[in-house]
């Protein structure tokens, strides 16, 4: 019985002069890599060049500020719920008088870090969020000699105030407008009465 | 006489500088013609499109740790690389690189030196170069550095034979002479020695590919499975001068085959060429076309060397011996054969008495 009928039998046929020499052969060889000296090469040089990556391509993280510059984080820990990798740790503070510029509400994060090593770019973090305040960019995390450099802080993550980092390409309507649906309603803390209510998705 | 001293000194030192700086290119030009080949870039990073790379590479090689192992042959391990190396440039002394120059009225050949029996030199000197490569492998005191030298020795003396029979045929049908300039200045008009020497030229070709340890007959170097063959034990400059010498040996042998085969600094119409500019005998342009057009059939023959590397696979050991004494010996004695009768029958050259 045979399995496939893929079987070939082996042949030690007398090789022909013509491959008895070589040449025909080395010749047609020689032919395949020349034809390869007028293809274009793939690279990328990379610093100079970089390669077109999709809008919404999930990268380096940022913590937004609102319109006034205040960061947006509460330091709720959602994201640090949601995060498969485990890679997001955070310790909370308390507002004081004349802090209103610096922080939106009450709370706000007072460290909040990421392990870039950790992180698999899954965007979890930023679903999770209720405040819109972590989202995935398409920037590119930095090659870094060290472990710790790849645990980024508050330092690397919140956006400068007079260098915001756009997100619209993320942050789009159809994605405002999920967010709204009541039953998964971010803004509100879990409610086990309203999600009966709520349009059952 | 003092000026022709003076004159020799200074070609001697500008062909020794060709020769290494054509090597140092030549190790540039072989990364990025694999590039091209294999559709990638090559190096781009040290100067525009990569031209600073040699300097980078000799100046690594010069930074890096000198090692002689102790159970190595001292004086042996240090001669091997100098020979290879000083062997390489030797060859260098009898190829007339351009038409004679005219100064203060005398014709100076652009030539080192212009012996007699060049041919029978430029054999000798290449065949005392394997013995820097045996010499080094010997000494190492290590078993893939000796097999890299047997190897390279054997394979050696298995193509010079052909090379040397496809000389002969080369040189009877180009006049009898011995001499470079010779056999080169034969191909000033008519057709070059390809046209009466192809299958000589196929045989030389393919032992220059061995004479030189270049792919698909580096068995000598071959890193999987020797290692590093003849220079496993080799490290900082002196592995560098091995390198280096395979380069050099790689554009003497092209300017050989340039200018035994391809006629060497002439082209076609070239005489009708310089009357058209109105050049006199010996004026500088016509050196310089010259050179130039010998440059670049040497060029071409590097980049034939390199594609004939990045596409075919190394010889086994076996493959290697049959192809060197079943097919080389008896095809290039049959070229040898055809010669002389075509020669005496056909073209008449050769006086034909009993």
């Amino acid at each position: 019985m045979q399995l496939t009928n893929r079987k070939v039998v082996v042949s030690k046929k007398e090789q022909s002069f013509a491959e008895r020499i070589y040449l025909p052969a080395i010749a047609k060889g020689m032919m395949i890599t020349a034809s390869h000296l007028f293809k274009k090469s793939p690279t990328i040089n990379y610093p100079e060049e970089k390669r077109p990556i999709a809008p919404v391509y999930r990268g380096q993280h940022v913590l937004k500020r609102d319109e006034n510059g205040a960061e947006r984080c509460t330091s709720c820990g959602m994201c640090a719920v949601a995060c498969p990798a485990e890679a997001i740790t955070m310790t909370s503070g308390e507002r004081k008088k004349g802090e209103e510029n610096l922080y939106r509400e009450e709370k706000y994060a007072a460290t909040y870090e990421i392990n870039m090593l950790r992180c698999i770019f899954c965007g979890l973090c930023e679903e999770a969020c209720p405040k819109e305040a972590i989202f995935l960019t398409d920037r590119l995390v930095d090659v870094e000699f060290e472990r710790n450099d790849f645990i980024y802080g508050k330092d690397k993550l919140v956006e400068k105030i007079d260098k915001r980092i756009d997100v619209t390409k993320r942050q789009t309507q159809a994605v405002l407008d999920f967010k709204k649906i009541p039953g998964l309603k971010h803004n509100e803390l879990y409610d086990p009465k309203k999600l009966n209510t709520g349009n059952k998705h | 006489m003092l000026s022709l001293i003076i004159y020799k000194a200074i070609v001697c030192v500008a062909v020794f500088l060709l020769a290494l700086g054509v090597a140092a290119y030549a190790t540039l030009w072989e990364r990025k013609f694999a590039a091209f080949l294999q559709d990638r870039k090559g190096p781009s990073r040290a100067g525009k499109w990569g031209l600073l790379q040699p300097l980078a590479d000799g100046g690594k090689m010069f930074m890096k740790e000198e090692i002689i192992p102790n159970v190595s042959n001292r004086s042996l391990f240090i001669l091997g690389p100098s020979l290879f190396m000083v062997t390489a440039v030797m060859t260098s002394a009898v190829i007339p690189w351009g038409k004679p120059l005219m100064i203060g009225g005398h014709l100076y050949d652009l030539q080192i030196t212009d012996i007699n029996i060049g041919v029978i030199y430029l054999l000798g000197v290449v065949s005392i170069g394997v013995y820097g490569i045996m010499i080094g492998g010997w000494a190492s005191n290590n078993k893939f550095a000796l097999l890299g030298a047997v190897r390279a020795s054997s394979q050696m003396i298995s193509y010079e034979i052909a090379m040397g029979i496809s000389l002969i045929a080369l040189i009877i049908s180009a006049g009898g002479s011995l001499s470079l300039k010779d056999i080169i200045e034969g191909q000033d008009a008519g057709w070059c020695n390809f046209v009466y020497q192809p299958l000589g030229f196929l045989i030389f070709f393919i032992c220059a590919l061995a004479e030189t340890n270049r792919a698909p007959f580096d068995l000598p170097e071959c890193e999987t499975e020797l290692v590093g063959g003849y220079h496993t034990e080799y490290s900082s400059m002196k592995l560098g001068l091995f390198l280096f010498a395979e380069y050099i040996n790689m554009f003497i042998s092209s300017a050989i085959m340039a200018g035994f085969y391809f006629g060497g600094y002439n082209f076609p119409f070239a005489t009708e060429f310089y009357a058209w500019l109105g050049l006199e005998e010996g004026s500088w342009l016509i050196s310089l076309i010259g050179f130039g057009a010998y440059f670049t059939k040497i060029f071409l023959f590097i980049c034939l060397f390199m594609w004939v590397r990045w596409t075919l696979p190394r010889f086994r050991y076996d493959q290697l011996m049959n192809l060197g004494w079943k097919t080389l010996l008896p095809l290039s004695l049959f070229n040898l054969a055809l010669t002389v009768v075509i020669e005496i029958f056909i073209r008449k050259t050769i006086p034909f008495h009993f």
